[in-house]
């Protein structure tokens, strides 16, 4: 026994924080230098689920690389498939119809809200706070359940094609829309009392990872949590693409660049797309979803069992793809998470001769290191929640 | 169509950036309404601090650093830089062409955001950037041989223990 008290001296210690943590969010690997509970020094350490998307893409016919983006940001496929299918589109050089550009908005903004829905309550169950994640998953099936009407599937969905999307969006998807476009708005408030009337979530999120807008800008922070340090851009407003100048909706900005700002901003967007679909269900023009182009258009899957000449087109499309013009583009998006873009080099064939997707969970985890800076170690958990990272899109 | 294609000929994108550069950039291609400049490694670093702190361009996002493996030709590769303004809301893209085994001047002092990418393509493609502060891999293990989206690089990898239905492996085309 000592004869007098000691004080134990803290060291630095490394500590290894993933890739099986329950709240990275997937295999997010994080080495802290810690001081005692307070972070001197961290460093994202990623690329466990690199499956080396850019290089399948070389070797791949433009139309067979859809599938891919899907498993991209998984938790909202549509944004990923928009993303892609604009870009190859801008290289051809052609117009999609009136009818797909609509659809495309409703089918984007469905996935914008899935995504931040499963955002929001993944990061309450983070946080301890575990009755949101089950409310969120309820309301994120319903979305999916709509996404099944559209096109048959959940999760990777493959809707939108080069030319237009796959399927007719049917008067039954509309009204499963306007459905939920209803019985939304009360749970929703639901959800805000639940999460802006706890104290422990507030405290949590309150003052916490704070950021201020040029570190943001500097650093490449885009999308919601660019926004909540209050930075006015987001590439719907300011490059509209598709049709998004003709809706009315506004861009949320936060003040104080904290986790709780980030969490404010996801949840003003979910219900701001809920504007946009409510405008584009009711300004839906009829027409053909798809251009008159046989080249990158399939023809319907119920003749190509019927006709010769549909079958034979089917087999050209399928075996051979389609020619696109010698040059490079670039071409993005507003995804949930922020720029999504598409980097393509085409050498005149079918196949891109060099494709590299811009991601934004990948630059918007380099922030997490100022963010993070000096606070403790139960913060880091609501900074990387309130980023919203999602693995399969950030090691492509 | 070509009323738009003149306006972004004489746009700040094109005019302001040849006229600080006289003979410093190698080609100007304007293609679907986006600008895209050619320059040496030499000049890279100025152009890009011109394109940010100059008022009519003022690039303050950097958006990605990309690069690409043009096999057979020489120089070799090519390092695209992708930038945005988030104020002028216009976007710019640079691009250096590097022989192997020659670095580009890295951009992280302008944009601290360009060190990730910076290290995906040192990563991928094996060009490694000066002045970057943490230059090593990000994705793939500190061990791995070879650079993966080199166009001479197999599709399915090299074969060993791990990976049976790899390509075999010739002795001179790992370089490194």
């Amino acid at each position: 026994m000592p004869d007098k008290e000691e004080i134990i001296e803290t060291k630095l210690v490394t500590m290894h924080m993933g890739p099986q943590h329950p709240s990275t969010h997937g295999v997010l690997h994080i080495i802290l230098n810690m001081q005692g509970e307070t972070i001197v020094d961290i460093e994202p350490d990623i690329g466990y689920l690199h499956r080396g998307t850019e290089k399948i893409a070389e070797n791949l016919l433009y139309h067979q690389f859809v599938p891919y983006t899907d498993r991209l940001d998984y938790m909202s496929a549509m944004s990923n498939n928009l993303a892609y299918v604009q870009a190859v589109e801008k290289l051809l050089d052609i117009e999609i119809t009136e009818r797909a550009k609509y659809i495309r908005v409703i089918a984007a903004e469905l996935s914008r809200m899935a995504g931040h829905l499963l955002a929001l309550g993944a990061w309450a169950l983070d946080l301890g706070a575990m009755s949101i994640l089950l409310y969120a998953m309820r309301e994120r099936e319903v979305v999916l359940d709509i996404f099944e009407m559209i096109c048959g599937a959940r999760m990777t969905l493959s809707y939108l094609r080069v030319g237009g999307v796959r399927y007719d969006f049917t008067p039954q998807c509309k009204e499963a829309c306007e459905r939920m476009l209803e019985i939304f708005p009360p749970r929703f408030e639901e959800y805000e009392r639940l999460l802006i009337g706890n104290r422990i979530w507030i405290q949590r999120n309150r003052g916490v990872g704070v950021i201020s807008a040029e570190e943001a800008i500097s650093l490449g922070l885009s999308g919601p949590a660019l926004r909540a340090s209050g930075v006015k851009w987001d590439i719907r407003k300011d490059e509209p693409y598709l049709v998004y100048d003709r809706f009315d909706f506004d861009v949320p900005t936060g003040e104080n660049g904290d986790c709780f700002d980030r969490y404010n901003m996801r949840f003003e967007e979910i219900k701001q797309s809920m504007r946009i679909i409510k405008q584009a269900l009711k300004d839906l023009p009829d027409g053909p979803f798809n251009v008159d182009i046989p080249q990158i258009i399939p023809p319907p899957k119920p003749d190509v069992y019927k006709n010769m000449e549909a079958l034979i087109h089917h087999f050209k499309y399928v075996s051979q793809g389609f020619k696109v013009p010698r040059g490079e583009i670039y071409s993005s998006i507003e995804a949930p998470k922020g720029e999504l873009g598409v980097y393509i080099v085409s050498d005149g064939t079918e196949k891109p001769y060099r494709l590299k997707l811009r991601v934004p969970t990948f630059m918007n985890l380099q922030t997490v290191k100022t963010m993070s800076k000096g606070r403790y170690l139960a913060d880091v958990i609501a900074i990387i929640s309130s980023l919203d990272p999602v693995f399969g899109e950030c090691d492509k | 169509m070509s009323a738009a294609v003149m306006n972004i000929e004489d746009s700040v994108l094109v005019r302001k950036v040849r006229e600080a550069f006289i003979g410093q950039i190698i080609e100007t291609v304007v293609f679907r309404g986006e600008v895209t400049h050619l320059v040496d490694r030499t000049t890279v670093r100025n152009l890009c601090n011109f394109l940010k702190i100059d008022p009519d361009l003022s690039m303050n996002f950097i958006v990605d650093v990309a690069g690409a493996d043009y096999y057979g030709e020489n120089p070799r590769f090519e390092v695209v830089y992708h930038l945005y303004s988030i104020r002028k809301k216009h976007r710019i893209r640079v691009k250096v062409r590097v022989n192997e085994g020659e670095t580009v001047p890295s951009v992280t002092s302008i944009w601290p955001g360009a060190d990730w990418p910076e290290r995906e393509v040192y990563d991928m493609f094996g060009i490694a950037f000066d002045g970057h502060p943490n230059m090593k891999r990000i994705y793939m293990a500190e061990d791995w041989e070879g650079y993966p989206l080199r166009k001479d690089y197999p599709l399915r990898g090299y074969k060993d223990r791990y990976n049976p239905n790899g390509e075999e492996k010739e002795p001179e085309s790992i370089t490194d």
